[in-house]
């Protein structure tokens, strides 16, 4: 697309990007400059002395088989929330996108838990599997003769902040799918039915192909998600326990910032943290590349 | 054959119908939960009927909140909406203006500027939220609405959506403006804005929810209850020190704190959907 | 025009002074639930006494999160003008010289008088330095005892007059409770405080070198000694055998016991109060067990809960202010009334001796326990406290092995020899930065 531009004046267009540029330039390059910086010392908790020590805080984290172990913790959590997350919610999109009565009902109904706050899905779900309160580790106790206790297993704690985590993010990857499949020409699918193609081949031989835009935006979005967003959950029903088992990179990042007060480890893990988004990112950007013109 | 068909017809009724009931059921066991009283709870199973202290428990929540809060829902439900609301209409005009002049205008800057802001895109706040702490501290923030609103405006998302719908906007519109004589922001005034109206409810949609949920942030910036949000209220209920978790009460507030975003949604499902997947497209 | 200037500005000035808003104090605690409203009684009983200082008490979460929030306040400039820190945030507060204002020294310079002697030895000596001067103003102080559901005890045909004194006895009867139809036999709280230092200190071993920390920072962890090792592997078998219920970090375990599922809990005496609104069953307290065949055990408990620290960067008045709190705070009905409300221990020997001559350990022989157990015998270097840099995070690392270890990941050698290991890193670090100073 050719460029018009349709005003000329010398400073209203910068008045007008200012406030955003202010903003973006105190609250976000300012801070993560300051991240990259502090992460080259070593200080007390108070701020009141601190020592150069070069990387040696990403030496010591590479080191640690604790951190390396959270390495890997995040991306399995990743990993399992972003694959059911979206196969769940792909495969309930394909359900609702029928020609069925009550579809407009089934799609407020599946919609609304993306208002939901990730914080609350911990909480609902900490609830139900409490294993002092918690109704269905009562049940699974008395009819499955399941000993559920998250605090001390760490399958099940890994398996029940995943639950909570794909739980919350089903909504949201069907609002898109939803979108993709009413994108699909009814035609191409008709015309494929004509040759013969069973109900599981159309699906994937013609569908899946042209959702796969949609669903690239969606695995990218995914991965952030349960790399980041996750936080409340983690910090609400686990604490990243029992021993390590959901410790993930960023509630690290805040225990060992926020609570063990060790300002050094942490801007260093919000760092490493920062290079994995970039690389996130960047395979993102390749996607909407032919979007953007520029 | 007839019967394969119904089973056929059937099928993906029950599919949605359990995946409604999957969703359904942690809430309803809430809500159950914040109609009884404590002792109910704590007896294991608690029944799944509702109990009879509904009226009793929202209303200390309400009006009084868990034991030593220090904060009620009513006081939280405050700081929630006026952050949600800040951050949404905040990010609205910063994001509009910005965009506004990338499209329309020819700068020295154009092009640094577009980039700063996408970039912006990259990293989410969990990840820089110490250093971020400071420069809020240092600019005297902590415990104001200004620094819970402020650091949440940054993303780019909107500044995106926006830029997407301006280029999609006929030039000659632009055009015939300026031959009529009118200023830039005339133009952006009384013919852009009433335009953009529905990209704009659906980001309201978006960024009231976004802002809503917020959490590491007002967790770290609030440290007087008369700033908590609902979210951290629910948290601090559920971290007390020597003492048992009021169960009901946390969620009678937990549901109290579910309302309002869902009902955005619900009203706003049409606008919001389309916002939505149009943002990323 | 002049004249009248200096005249309204000296009016102004007087009414400023006649009523003037009291000067207000803030002060950040983690006092939730029961004892939150104990400790506000406390506050708006000073308030109410006199007008010229305002406290204002906020409720900043747990005592990690409170800590937390006073630093990060003061590397913003605006802390709170005291701060409740737990036990094990002593040292870190200790080595922050400048951004503390020590309670000798505070109370010195307003003229107030205050003599450790006044205190409770175990409880001063926690927070003094090895001179002597106390640095912070003892608040809540607790230890850990056990709490034993009677009414289990009698259904399960134990002698809830008797409860176990010994951890074989306690084993036996967690067995027979469980036996007896209980979801389990015996549950812990605060694993590492009470399980680990608590422990040591009750058997007269070391926690760590140079008298637990107290002598230096070039201090080692060693509690992966054979007692500790025996214990651990008793309470791993129970475990195994649902005997042992391990209830989460923290307190997390209090619901196991306050919903009458597991009939024998390891918690702090401070969480006496809670349990007296909560438990629908009647239940007693009684000193922590030990092993019979270790000699000089049982020695004396050491002190959790925590301390108020007066922080750098308020104004004179402000100062003035605090140290008319803080006086206020060490009066015996004060003490004694905090004391009976919570269970948190009187911190000063007149306040004990004050609750005592009220008749009130007659009706709650389990706080006078707690307060004996403190006191068993002179403490010595291994039961004085324990003062190590980076200890929260050091609970933690003890939290985690035991996690692995119960979880089946690791042995109990393998995870209490990790534990001192990874303690002993940060040790290191700790003192790095301290000597940097």
């Amino acid at each position: 697309m050719a460029k018009q531009y349709e005003f000329s004046s010398r400073r209203l267009p910068y008045l007008l990007v200012l406030p955003q540029m202010v903003i973006v330039f105190v609250f976000f390059f300012w801070p993560a400059l300051q991240a990259v910086w502090q992460s080259l010392y070593m200080q007390d908790a108070f701020g009141l002395s601190m020592i150069f020590v070069g990387l040696s805080n990403y030496v010591r984290l590479f080191k640690d088989p604790s951190y390396l172990n959270s390495l890997f913790i995040s991306f399995a959590f990743a990993a399992v929330v972003a694959f059911s997350a979206m196969i769940l919610a792909l495969f309930l999109a394909v359900q609702a996108n029928r020609r069925i009565r009550g579809a407009a009902f089934y799609k407020t109904m599946l919609v609304w838990p993306y208002a939901m706050a990730t914080l609350v899905a911990g909480v609902l779900w900490l609830f139900l599997f409490s294993p002092n309160v918690g109704i269905i580790a009562y049940f699974l106790k008395h009819s499955l003769g399941v000993d559920w206790n998250h605090l001390l297993r760490a399958g099940q704690a890994f398996l029940l902040v995943s639950i909570a985590a794909t739980w919350k993010q089903i909504s949201y990857n069907f609002v898109f799918f939803l979108a993709g499949l009413q994108n699909v020409p009814a035609a191409l699918v008709e015309a494929a039915a004509i040759d013969g193609a069973g109900p599981f081949r159309r699906f994937w031989s013609v569908v899946f192909p042209l959702l796969s835009p949609t669903t690239f935006y969606l695995l990218t979005m995914n991965l952030v998600y349960a790399f980041f967003e996750t936080f409340p959950i983690i910090h609400q029903v686990t604490e990243g326990g029992p021993g390590q088992a959901t410790n993930i990179l960023v509630y690290r990042v805040y225990k060992d910032g926020v609570i063990n007060l060790d300002l050094g480890a942490s801007s260093a893990e919000s760092v490493i943290l920062m290079l994995i988004v970039i690389g996130l990112t960047v395979l993102q950007f390749r996607f909407v590349e032919r979007k953007v013109t520029y | 054959m007839v019967e394969r068909s119904l089973a056929k017809r059937a099928a993906p009724h029950l599919f949605l119908i359990l995946a409604i009931a999957v969703i359904l059921i942690p809430v309803w066991v809430a809500f159950v939960a914040s109609t009884r009283t404590l002792s109910d709870i704590l007896a294991a199973p608690m029944s799944l009927l509702p109990g009879t202290h509904l009226v009793e428990n929202y209303v200390r929540a309400l009006v009084h909140g868990s034991d030593n809060l220090g904060a009620s829902a009513l006081t939280m439900l405050q700081n929630s909406l006026i952050m949600a609301l800040g951050i949404a209409v905040g990010k609205i005009a910063v994001s509009l203006l910005a965009a506004f002049a990338i499209v329309y205008f020819d700068f020295r800057l154009r092009k640094f500027c577009f980039w700063t802001i996408i970039v912006t895109l990259m990293l989410p706040v969990e990840i820089r939220i110490m250093p971020t702490y400071k420069v809020v501290a240092d600019l005297h923030m902590l415990d104001s609405y200004w620094g819970l609103i402020l650091p949440m405006i940054v993303s780019a998302t909107a500044v995106f959506l926006f830029r997407q719908f301006f280029m999609s906007v006929p030039r000659e519109i632009a055009e015939a403006s300026q031959i009529d004589g009118s200023s830039p922001m005339t133009f952006f005034r009384r013919i852009l804005l009433p335009m953009t109206r529905t990209p704009i409810a659906a980001m309201f949609v978006i960024q009231f929810i976004y802002g809503w949920n917020q959490y590491l942030w007002p967790l770290l910036i609030t440290t007087k209850q008369s700033y908590y949000t609902l979210l951290i209220g629910i948290n601090r209920m559920l971290a007390v020190a020597d003492a048992q978790v009021e169960w009901q009460i946390v969620m009678a507030t937990t549901l109290i704190a579910m309302i309002p975003p869902i009902l955005v949604v619900l009203f706003m499902q049409r606008q919001f959907v389309t916002g939505m997947t149009d943002t990323e497209k | 025009m002049k004249r009248l200037v200096i005249a309204l500005a000296a009016f102004a000035l007087l009414c400023g002074t006649a009523f003037a808003e009291p000067v207000t104090i803030e002060f950040w605690h983690a006092m939730g639930g029961k004892n939150g409203d104990v400790t506000q009684a406390i506050i708006d009983k000073f308030n109410a006494s006199q007008g010229d200082y305002k406290v204002v008490g906020v409720f900043k979460g747990s005592y990690a999160d409170t800590m937390n929030a006073g630093i990060a306040a003061f590397r913003a400039g605006q802390p709170p003008a005291i701060l409740q820190v737990y036990e094990v945030g002593t040292a870190t507060m200790m080595a922050a010289k400048g951004a503390i204002v020590p309670v000798y020294k505070l109370m010195k310079e307003e003229g107030r008088s205050f003599d450790p002697h006044e205190f409770i030895p175990a409880i001063s000596g926690y927070y003094s330095t090895s001179a002597g001067q106390m640095l912070s103003m003892p608040f809540n102080s607790s230890t850990a005892v056990m709490y034993y559901n009677k009414d289990a005890f009698r259904k399960a045909g134990l002698d809830p007059a008797k409860p176990p004194t010994t951890w074989p006895e306690v084993f036996a009867d967690a067995r027979k409770l469980k036996a007896a139809g209980y979801a389990g036999g015996l549950t812990s709280n605060w694993f590492g405080w009470i399980q680990l230092e608590n422990f040591s200190a009750w058997h007269n071993l070391p926690f760590g070198t140079k008298s637990n920390g107290f002598d230096g920072f070039d201090t080692r962890l060693v509690f992966n000694g054979p007692l500790q090792l025996r214990h651990l592997t008793n309470l791993y078998n129970l475990s195994k055998e649902g005997v042992f219920i391990y209830g989460g970090r923290d307190n997390a375990a209090n619901t196991l016991f306050t919903s009458g599922q597991v009939p024998i809990h390891f918690e702090s005496i401070g969480g006496y109060g809670a349990m007296k609104s909560t438990c629908t069953f009647d239940f007693g307290v009684a000193m922590l067990p030990y092993y019979p065949d270790v000699k000089g055990a049982p020695q004396n408990s050491i002190i959790g809960g925590a301390s108020l620290w007066v922080l750098a960067k308020q104004s004179p008045a402000q100062y003035k202010g605090v140290a008319a709190f803080l006086t206020f705070l060490s009066k015996p009905d004060i003490q004694s009334y905090f004391h009976e409300q919570t269970g948190y221990l009187p911190v000063t020997l007149a306040a004990y001796k004050l609750t005592k001559e009220q008749g009130y350990y007659k009706d709650n022989p389990g706080l006078e326990v707690a307060i004996r157990q403190l006191n068993y015998k002179t403490p010595t270097p291994n039961s004085r406290g324990i003062r190590f840099g980076y200890m929260p995070q050091i609970r933690t690392i003890c939290d985690e092995q035991w996690e692995s270890i119960l979880g089946g990941k690791e042995t109990v050698k393998q995870g209490l020899d990790n534990m001192v290991r990874l303690g002993d890193e940060l040790l290191r670090k700790f003192e790095k930065i301290a000597e940097a100073e």
